[in-house]
C-alpha cells in the first residue's frame, strides 16, 4: 500500500485543504461531544466521579450489559458465519432478498424493534400462554434484552464476511472438497483462515453496537434498578434524576470501552494488512 | 506452526463463546426467574395443603415486592422504600426487598399490561391505572380500595422562572403574553403533561365563566407559546434548567421544588398561579401479579403504610403534599397557598378527558392543527 | 437443484440454520406487526398511517434522514479519500475514531449534541450569535443523524478505494487527464456502488432513529416530530394498532428501498465487471 504515496499524489495545498476540512468535520461532529462528555463526567471531581462508576448499581448495569453482550455476539457471529458461507459459496433463488432480509435490521427503527418482541412475547402476545407453562419470562427479563440485543447487531457479522468470502470465490474450497475433505475440515482449514480479519473486524463492531443499544433495549427492559438496566438505560436514569455528571461519568466508561474495543480493531486491520 | 496456533485460538474461544452461550441462558433463565420461582413453590403449597401456606410464608421470611412508578417519584420511593422495608420486618419478620421501576406513566402502565410482574403500581394518574384494570390484572373498582380515591398523596401544578421572574409572570394569563416562551411536555406522551393541560384548562373556564371557545382560544394561545414539547416530565424540566431554553416551565410541584433545590436555588423561582389542580397520583396493587407472587399482605401493607405518619412525612418531605391533616399543618410553610379544584369538578372523570382532549384527532390535535395553519 | 454447480459441501445444513436463525430473530417477530394491524380495516389503518400529523412526521423523518445521509456522502468520501490516499500525524486515530458513532448509546449521543447545541452550549452559542438554532429544529435533528450515519458511508467506500487500481489514474494523467476528469471518469464510477450502499444504510438507519433524536427534536407537532416519536405517543394511548400501522409503512420503505439497493448494485457490479 505505502508504495503509492512517492509518485502521483495530488498537489499539496489540495492534500492539506481536504485534510483540514476532514479533520474539522470530525472535531465538531465526534470529538466536541466527546470532549464535552468527559468534561460533565469530571464537573463534580474526581472522586465523585470514581464514586459514580463504582457505584452498586452501575456494576450491576455494566455486568448485565456485558451478558448481553457477549451472548448476543456469539449467537450472530455463528449465524454470521452460517449465512455467509450459505450465500457466498453456493447459487439459488431469492439470494438477494435473502441479503436483504439479512440487512433489514440495519433499517428498523429501534422502538419497532423493541415492539415486536413485546407484541410476541408479552402478556398479550401470542407465546405468553406457552411461555407461562413453563415458568418461563422472555420480555422484562434478561432473555428479552439479549433478544433485542441480537435483533439490532444481527447484520453486522454477516455483512462483514459476504463481500469477503464473494471475492475469494469457491476454488480453494472446491478443490479440497474434490479431494474429500468434510465440510468442516475444509471451513476450519481454508476458509477460516482466509476470512479470520474480517470475521474479527465484524465482532468487534457488532461488540461495540451491542454495547450501546438503547432503544430496542429500553422498550423491552422493564427499567428495573439493580435487575433489568443495561448500561445505557442506567445512564438515561442518572440523567433523569439530575445526576449530570453522574450520568456523564457513566457514559465516558462506555466511551472508554468504545474506545479500546475500537484500538483492538485498528490492531487487528493493521495485522491484518500486514499479514497480506 | 503459527497458523496452527492461531487455528487452535479459534478453535478454543469458539468452544469458550458456545459454553457462554448456553450458561448464559440458562444462567439468565434462573436469574430473572429466582423471585417467581421461589413464590411459585409457594403457590404449589398453597395447593397442596391450604392450612400450611401460612408456616409456608414464615419459613420464606424473604419477600420482594416490585413497585412500578413514573418519573417524579424516584426520589419520594428511594426513602420511602428503606422506611417500609424496617417498619415491615419489625412488624412481621419478614425481609422485604422493594425493586423500583421508573419511566413515562404511560409506558409504565403499558409495560405492566404487556407483562412486567408489578406488585404495586404508583403512577401519575387515575387514567393508567384503569387501563391496566381493563387488562385485568386488578380490580375495576380499584379507586375505593385505600383513603382518598387511593391517592395518599397529592400534588398540583405549579410555573418555575428563572431567578428575578424577568417576564414578570404571576398567573396563567402571564403565560399567553407575546414573547413569552414556554416550556411543557407533551400531553400525549406525559401523565405529567396532562395535569398541566388541564390545569390551565380549568383556569381559563373559571375565568370565562364556563364558555368553551374562549376557553380553547386561551389555551391555544399558550400552546402557542411553548417552545418545546418534551415526550416527558424530566425532559422538559432539563430543557429548562440545563439546556436554558424558555422563560417558563409549567411543572409539578414536587418536581419544581426538586429542580430549586438539586439544581440551584439561586438560578430559579417558584410561582404559584392564583388557580390550579388538585393532582391526585394514583396508586393500587396489581392483585393477579401479587397472587402470582403469594405477596397480597405485603402489597397492601406497602400501600397503606403510605397513608401513616411515617409515610405522609416523607411524601411531604419529598414535596408532596401529605393527606393527613397533622402532618399537612407541620409542612403548612412548605407549600404556596393555591385554589385548588379537582379532576371532578370541572371534566368529570379521566376516560371522559382522554376521550375529548387526550385521544387522537381530540382538542389538543385540534388546537395544533389551527396553530399550524 | 440449484446448488448442482458447486461442490462444496454444506448447502442445506448451513442454508436451514441461516432460514431457521432468520426466522426466530426476525422474520416472525416482525409479524406480528402484521398481525396486529390486520384486525383493523383498510380505511382505519389508512386513517392512522396517514394522516395530517403522521404524514408531516414522515416528512420530517425522510427529510432529515436524506439531507444527514447526503452529508454523509460527501464528508465520508472525503474522509475514505484522505485516510486512505494521505499519511499525515494521528492518521491511525482519526481511522479508529470514525466507528464511535456505533459504539455510543444513541441516547447518550443525544444529550451530549442537545447540551452542545442548544443555546448556551459551545457551538450553540455561536450559532445564535449568527441568528441560527441548533437543538430543537429540524436542523438539530439532521446534525443527530449526521453523527449517527458518520461511519456508513466511509466505511463502505473505505475498502473500494483501497483496492483500487492506481495505475489507471496514472496512466490517464500521462495520456494528459486533468485530475477532475480522472476523478470523474476513473475514479468516481467505480465509487458509485460503495457510496450508494452507504448512503442507503445512513439513511434507512436514520429515519429509524429514536434515542438521539427525542432530545435534541423538541417534538413539536407538525414541526419537529419524528415518526419513531409518534409510535411511542400511540402507545402511550394503548393504541397497538396506530402504533404497529405507522411501523410498517416504515418497515416496508425502508425494506423496499434496501432491496432496490442491492438489486441497483448488482447491476452496476455486473455493469463494471462487462
Amino acid at each position: 500500500m505505502k508504495k503509492h504515496k512517492s509518485h502521483g499524489g495530488e498537489p499539496k495545498g489540495i492534500k492539506i485543504i481536504l485534510i483540514g476540512i476532514s479533520v474539522l468535520f470530525l472535531v465538531t461532529m465526534l470529538i466536541l461531544p466527546l470532549a464535552l462528555i468527559i468534561t460533565q463526567a469530571l464537573g463534580k471531581g474526581v472522586r465523585a466521579y470514581i464514586e459514580a462508576i463504582t457505584d452498586h448499581y452501575t456494576l450491576k448495569a455494566l455486568q448485565l450489559t456485558l451478558l448481553a453482550t457477549i451472548t448476543a455476539v456469539a449467537a450472530n457471529t455463528l449465524f454470521g458465519i452460517t449465512a455467509a458461507w450459505c450465500i457466498t459459496k453456493f447459487k439459488f433463488k431469492g439470494k438477494q432478498f435473502l441479503i436483504t432480509l439479512i440487512d433489514l435490521p440495519f433499517s428498523i427503527s429501534p422502538v419497532i424493534a423493541g415492539l415486536i418482541f413485546v407484541l410476541i412475547f408479552g402478556r398479550n402476545g401470542l407465546f405468553y400462554g406457552l411461555l407461562e407453562q413453563f415458568d418461563v419470562k422472555i420480555v422484562f427479563a434478561l432473555p428479552g434484552i439479549i433478544l433485542a440485543t441480537i435483533f439490532v447487531t444481527f447484520p453486522f457479522v454477516a455483512r462483514e464476511l459476504i463481500p469477503l468470502m464473494e471475492a475469494q470465490g469457491t476454488d480453494e474450497e472446491a478443490a479440497a472438497a474434490s479431494m474429500g475433505a468434510g465440510g468442516f475440515t475444509i471451513f476450519w482449514r481454508i476458509t477460516l483462515p482466509n476470512i479470520k480479519w474480517g470475521l474479527l473486524y465484524g465482532i468487534i463492531l457488532c461488540t461495540a453496537r451491542a454495547m450501546g443499544e438503547f432503544g430496542a433495549v429500553s422498550v423491552v427492559s422493564g427499567h428495573i434498578r439493580g435487575k433489568t438496566n443495561t448500561l445505557p438505560l442506567h445512564i438515561e436514569i442518572l440523567y433523569s434524576e439530575y445526576q449530570f455528571s453522574a450520568a456523564f461519568a457513566v457514559s465516558s466508561c462506555l466511551v472508554m470501552i468504545a474506545v479500546i474495543i475500537l484500538i483492538l480493531r485498528n490492531l487487528v486491520e493493521w495485522k491484518a494488512k500486514k499479514s497480506r | 506452526m503459527g497458523k496452527l496456533i492461531v487455528r487452535k485460538k479459534f478453535l478454543l474461544t469458539g468452544i469458550l463463546i458456545t459454553v457462554l452461550l448456553i450458561g448464559g441462558i440458562t444462567g439468565c433463565s434462573n436469574n430473572g426467574n429466582s423471585v417467581n420461582s421461589s413464590a411459585n413453590k409457594n403457590n404449589s403449597t398453597v395447593n397442596n395443603s391450604e392450612n400450611t401456606s401460612q408456616e409456608a410464608e414464615q419459613e420464606t421470611q424473604k419477600i420482594s415486592l416490585l413497585n412500578v412508578s413514573y418519573d417524579p417519584t424516584r426520589e419520594l420511593y428511594v426513602e420511602y422504600n428503606k422506611a417500609f422495608a424496617k417498619y415491615y420486618e419489625e412488624k412481621t419478620g419478614t425481609k422485604v426487598t422493594i425493586d423500583q421501576s421508573h419511566g413515562g406513566s404511560g409506558t409504565q402502565a403499558r409495560a405492566i399490561i404487556e407483562g412486567l410482574e408489578a406488585d404495586v403500581a404508583t403512577l401519575a394518574l387515575a387514567y393508567d391505572i384503569d387501563e391496566i384494570a381493563d387488562a385485568g390484572l386488578l380490580e375495576e373498582d380499584w379507586e375505593s380500595k385505600f383513603e382518598d380515591n387511593s391517592a395518599p398523596y397529592t400534588s398540583t401544578i405549579v410555573f418555575l422562572v428563572r431567578k428575578g421572574n424577568p417576564k414578570n409572570i404571576k398567573d396563567w394569563d402571564d403565560l399567553i403574553q407575546d414573547g413569552v416562551s414556554v416550556i411543557t411536555p407533551n400531553p400525549k406522551t406525559s401523565g405529567g403533561a396532562r395535569w398541566n393541560y388541564l390545569a390551565a384548562w380549568g383556569y381559563a373556564l373559571e375565568k370565562f365563566n364556563g364558555e368553551e371557545e374562549k376557553t380553547k382560544d386561551f389555551v391555544q394561545k399558550l400552546y402557542s407559546n411553548v417552545e418545546v414539547l418534551d415526550s416527558g416530565a424530566r425532559g422538559a424540566t432539563t430543557t429548562f434548567v440545563e439546556n436554558g431554553i424558555g422563560d417558563v416551565l409549567i411543572a409539578w410541584e414536587n418536581e419544581a421544588y426538586l429542580a430549586v433545590e438539586e439544581l440551584g436555588p439561586e438560578e430559579f423561582e417558584i410561582v404559584a398561579p392564583s388557580i390550579s389542580i388538585l393532582a391526585e397520583p394514583s396508586v393500587a396493587v396489581v392483585t393477579e401479579n401479587a397472587k402470582k407472587h403469594n405477596t397480597q399482605e405485603a402489597a397492601k401493607e406497602y400501600i397503606q403504610y403510605l397513608y401513616s405518619e411515617e409515610g405522609q412525612e416523607i411524601a411531604a418531605k419529598n414535596y408532596y403534599r401529605p393527606r393527613m391533616e397533622s402532618v399537612a399543618e407541620k409542612y403548612k410553610d412548605q407549600f404556596k397557598e393555591v385554589k385548588l379544584f379537582t379532576l371532578a369538578d370541572k371534566f368529570g372523570s379521566w376516560r371522559d378527558v382522554q376521550q375529548t382532549h387526550f385521544a387522537d384527532g381530540g382538542v389538543f390535535d385540534q388546537l395544533y392543527e389551527e396553530i399550524n395553519q | 437443484m440449484a446448488h448442482k454447480n458447486s461442490v462444496v459441501p454444506g448447502f442445506r445444513l448451513t442454508l436451514g440454520i441461516t432460514l431457521a436463525y432468520l426466522s426466530v430473530i426476525i422474520l416472525i417477530p416482525l409479524s406480528s406487526v402484521f398481525l396486529k394491524t390486520a384486525d383493523m380495516g383498510l380505511r382505519e389503518f389508512i386513517d392512522a398511517a396517514f394522516n395530517k400529523r403522521v404524514l408531516h412526521a414522515y416528512g420530517v423523518s425522510f427529510i432529515s434522514a436524506f439531507l444527514a445521509a447526503s452529508v454523509n456522502v460527501i464528508f465520508g468520501v472525503l474522509l475514505a479519500w484522505v485516510i486512505v490516499r494521505y499519511d499525515f500525524p494521528f492518521k491511525r486515530i482519526m481511522d479508529g475514531m470514525i466507528d464511535l458513532p456505533f459504539a455510543l448509546p444513541t441516547s447518550v449521543a443525544g444529550i451530549a449534541l442537545t447540551t452542545l447545541y442548544s443555546e448556551n452550549g459551545w457551538i450553540g452559542s455561536q450559532l445564535s450569535k449568527a441568528g441560527m438554532k441548533g437543538s430543537y429544529t429540524v436542523f438539530g435533528i439532521t446534525i443527530a443523524l449526521v453523527f449517527i450515519g458518520i461511519p456508513f458511508v466511509t466505511r463502505s467506500v473505505q475498502p473500494v478505494l483501497e483496492d483500487l487500481d492506481k495505475g489507471i489514474e496514472e496512466a490517464s494523467l500521462m495520456l494528459g487527464a486533468t485530475r477532475s476528469q480522472i476523478f470523474k471518469k476513473v475514479i468516481l464510477p467505480e465509487l458509485l456502488s460503495p457510496i450508494l450502499t452507504g448512503f442507503s444504510l445512513a439513511f434507512a438507519r436514520g429515519v429509524g432513529e429514536y434515542g438521539s433524536v427525542v432530545f435534541i427534536s423538541g417534538n413539536m407537532p407538525m414541526k419537529t416530530e419524528i415518526a419513531p416519536l409518534l409510535i411511542m405517543s400511540k402507545l402511550e394511548q394503548f393504541d397497538y394498532e396506530g402504533a404497529t400501522a405507522i411501523a410498517i409503512v416504515m418497515l416496508l420503505v425502508s425494506f423496499i428501498m434496501l432491496l432496490i439497493l442491492n438489486l441497483l448494485r448488482r447491476r452496476t457490479n455486473k455493469f463494471l465487471k462487462e
